[in-house]
């Protein structure tokens, strides 16, 4: 058996967990109905497409790299798919049009960043920029999906069930399944061992042998195709497309993984970790409401302060280590 | 005698302007340690990397186990059957123990990691070599000389003959060094044939069966380590006479100059760094400062530099109150410090030799007014010159010269400053015998010519023949100051086990 212990890399994700349960319980305790299951649930599916989004950014930061990209892309999807089924395809097709697409548009600029060794930051800023204009061009405004598939299957038929009242909406259930994807990716493939490699040391990891070029090229592509998924999500959400939303996503995105426990600098991160921020950026968001008199920007006020108190704490662990 | 499992015949690696590697011969046999010595540029780690592929050799042979190999990757190497284990760990800090071992091996089914494969396969390189580790905890929370012996059991999990161990002691204290070489010995044992690189003669005698001396990139010779003196194995490094060397390790260091102190202080301290202290120098004079890491050398030349300020007692500079608040302030009283580590802290990596040379005059001479560059390449030349800063052109980035070089060029910077009062922590450290002998013969002239000089330096022997008197710190105190015939590594060691020269029993 293996004695449990708090190594410095688990103490930033304890310290989430942590802050997740006080939060959530302060809630349960200050608001009647905080606790009920329809409010637990609602958390999940209402930022199913910001925890999509953000397991993408993660593995990019844990090689190393970050992504800005990332709101861009889910609006572009999103207008995309609300587009093509208003053209008349079908919704599975310009799903699969769009994953396809997101995937792309990360492999295109992964490519740049790794053959041309230009830094990810401006790369992944120009594909904002990109990606946020090609929005526009597809369609230049809110555009609402009205096919059977959506109002439907989507909404009804791929819901759980958990009592007569109550489901699970299916924007939830893909959250949690791609959370559990892709911890089995980080931890379990050659794949994410050889990204966290990277991350830590890439001069290291080239002379043990680890292919840089690919890896890191497929970990763009991997992040493009997650934020596409993220936009695939929030057209299931939304039941509509919107080239002008979801603007600093990607900001939220890279908050939830750092809460989480993620580095910035790379090489030391978790998925669930990432999922554990995004579940905290919700829980402020729904503390707000539940409160009522408060502004909505407020949740950025508290997120500005969890965030320094996170990168206070990695720092502080580093340091102790040093 | 056993017979060489790699012979290298007349290796030849050319870099543009400079032939590294010229004709050399080289043979690794099993169940042997065969120590490359030699100065910077002397071509031993071109010739590392010609065996590593790094640097893929232009003419020669090399011949492993009667195949002829011609690695063009450290990857094709390692699977030739050369491994190696570099100075600073190439391992993934972030990763554990086992996976540093195991990464890109044959570890996974079907793309999925086998964890329990790892930690099994990890743990027995690790027990192979009699070491302990948990496989399991993070590298980078493994002390620098676990994570070499974990660089070392990667390096030897696999079927290869010849491990490269590329100056693997520098960053471990002496029972560090021990442990490691334990493990050398015990792979040495089982048929390894072992090439050693280390500045370390101590070192290279404690562990070597054989030497081969190189210079300027050709093959001096192979000996016998029994067999060669250390004198003799010096003086053939250098390309000088046995007398010569004896000459220059015997100097007497002359008499203390009268006059008064350049600078003095009383009572100078900072809390949590330097106990309050009394020291002075005077013109033409080097002040030793002896005492173990951590004893607070670095932070008393620090606190008079100005880099940290110091929070009791007073500076004198030529009699008059003075207080280094800044190294701006310092500047103006034209002192220098030239760091303890020259990588993070002098050298500036992409700028070129003339750009770090010039670039603290121009600091003192504020922004506004720019050294012309008839005037910056006149100083170049002249410091080149006059230290022996050997560079293919002043443009040349400094990172790319040897650490020796780079040093040079650290103290031409100061020393176009013309300062009055050189702070010198640790300028021979890491670099070869022949510059730090051109740096011992600098420092005795820039004494002559009236500096003020203090010398820090772990090297007892170094610090007793290049001082005029010695102050010994222990503790973040000063604990001693030793003149004249106390000027020995005996006493310096008695002050610092101690904290008095003359009383050892006390």
């Amino acid at each position: 058996m293996k004695k449990l212990r708090l190594s410095p890399q688990t103490i930033p994700m304890v310290a989430s967990v942590a802050v997740l349960i006080v939060l959530y319980v302060g809630g349960c305790l200050a608001f009647d109905n905080f606790g009920s299951l329809r409010v637990l649930i609602n958390l999940f599916g209402d930022n199913a497409f910001l925890g999509v989004a953000a397991i993408g950014i993660t593995f990019v930061i844990l090689s190393g790299g970050i992504d800005l990209s990332v709101g861009a892309v889910v609006a572009l999807t999103s207008i995309l798919i609300a587009g093509l089924i208003g053209h008349g395809l079908h919704p599975l097709a310009a799903i699969a049009v769009s994953l396809a697409f997101g995937a792309a548009f990360g492999a295109l600029m992964g490519t740049l960043i790794q053959v041309f060794e230009l830094p990810p930051f401006l790369v992944t800023l120009g594909g904002m920029f990109l990606a946020r204009g090609l929005g526009f061009v597809v369609h230049p405004e809110s555009l609402s999906i009205d096919h059977p598939f959506y109002g439907d299957f989507v909404s009804q038929t791929l819901s759980l069930p958990v009592t007569r009242k109550l489901s699970i909406p299916f924007t939830a259930v893909c959250l949690v399944a791609v959370v559990i994807g892709a911890t089995m990716l980080a931890r379990w493939s050659r794949f994410g061992r050889n990204v966290r490699a990277i991350g830590s040391s890439e001069a290291s990891a080239r002379l043990m042998g680890v292919p840089i070029a690919r890896t890191k090229i497929l970990v763009y592509t991997l992040a493009g195709a997650l934020s596409a998924l993220g936009g695939v999500v929030a057209t299931f959400y939304m039941q509509s497309g919107n080239p002008a939303s979801f603007v600093g996503l990607e900001l939220d995105a890279i908050a939830a993984a750092v809460i989480g426990g993620t580095l910035l600098r790379g090489g030391v991160g978790f998925i669930p970790g990432t999922l554990v921020g995004v579940l905290i950026l919700g829980v402020i968001q729904t503390l707000i409401i539940f409160q009522g008199t408060l502004n909505s920007w407020w949740t950025r006020i508290a997120v500005g302060g969890l965030l320094f108190v996170f990168i206070l704490l990695q720092q502080l662990i580093t340091r102790r280590k040093k | 005698m056993s017979e060489p499992i790699l012979s290298c015949r007349g290796l030849t690696k050319r870099f543009p302007g400079v032939v590294a590697l010229d004709g050399v011969d080289f043979f690794a046999r099993p169940g042997e340690v065969h120590a490359l010595m030699g100065e910077n540029g002397a071509g031993k780690s071109t010739l590392i990397k010609a065996l590593t592929g790094v640097h893929p050799r232009d003419a020669g042979e090399a011949v492993l186990a009667g195949k002829s190999i011609h690695p063009r990757s450290p990857r094709e190497a390692e699977a030739a059957g050369i491994s190696t284990v570099y100075q600073e760990v190439n391992l993934i800090p972030d990763l554990s123990v086992a996976e540093n071992i195991c990464l890109g091996r044959q570890e996974t089914t079907l793309g999925f990691i086998r964890w329990g494969a790892i930690r099994e396969r990890a743990s027995a390189a690790l027990a192979r070599l009699g070491v302990a580790v948990d496989v399991d905890k993070t590298l980078s929370d493994c002390s620098i000389a676990i994570q070499q012996l974990v660089a070392i059991a990667r390096a030897t999990d696999i079927s290869a003959r010849v491990l490269i161990l590329d100056e693997p002691t520098s960053s471990l204290d002496d029972s560090e060094v021990e442990e490691l070489f334990t493990v050398v010995r015990r792979l040495r044992d089982e048929g390894w044939a072992i090439i050693f690189v280390s500045h370390f003669l101590d070192q290279v005698y404690a562990l070597a069966d054989r030497i081969t001396v190189l210079r300027n990139g050709k093959l001096v010779g192979e000996f016998l380590a029994a067999e060669l003196p250390r004198l003799q194995l010096v003086a053939h490094m250098m390309g000088r006479s046995i007398n010569e060397v004896e000459a220059l390790q015997h100097r007497e260091p002359p008499a203390r100059p009268a006059g008064e102190p350049l600078v003095s202080v009383r009572g100078f301290g900072r809390r949590a760094s330097v106990r309050p202290l009394d020291l002075e120098v005077r013109r033409g004079e080097v002040l030793g400062l002896a005492g173990l890491l951590g004893s607070g050398r670095t932070e008393v030349a620090r606190l008079l530099f100005g880099l940290d300020r110091a929070d009791s007692g007073e500076m004198h500079v030529e009699g008059k109150p003075a207080a280094m608040r800044s190294p701006q302030a310092s500047l103006r009283a034209r002192f220098a410090l030239t760091p303890e580590d020259r990588k993070s802290q002098a050298i500036l990596p992409n700028l070129t030799v003339r750009e770090n040379l010039i670039i603290a005059l121009q600091a003192r001479r504020g922004i506004w007014r720019k050294i012309p560059r008839q005037e910056q390449d006149r100083l170049v030349s002249q410091f080149t010159r006059a230290l022996g800063i050997k560079t293919s052109s002043p443009e040349q980035l400094i990172r790319n010269l040897s650490g020796g070089n780079q040093q040079k060029v650290i103290l031409a910077r100061w020393l176009a400053t013309e300062p009055r009062l050189l702070l010198l922590d640790e300028p021979t450290r890491g670099i070869d015998v022949g510059a730090q002998a051109d740096i011992e013969r600098l420092l005795a002239k820039l004494r002559d010519e009236g500096l003020a000089i203090i010398f820090i330096c772990a090297d007892t022997a170094e610090l007793a023949r290049n001082s005029q008197r010695i102050a010994v710190m222990r503790d973040r105190a000063k604990v001693a100051e030793l003149t004249g015939a106390d000027l020995n590594e005996q006493a310096i060691m008695r002050a610092i086990a101690h904290g008095d020269a003359s009383h050892p029993s006390s």
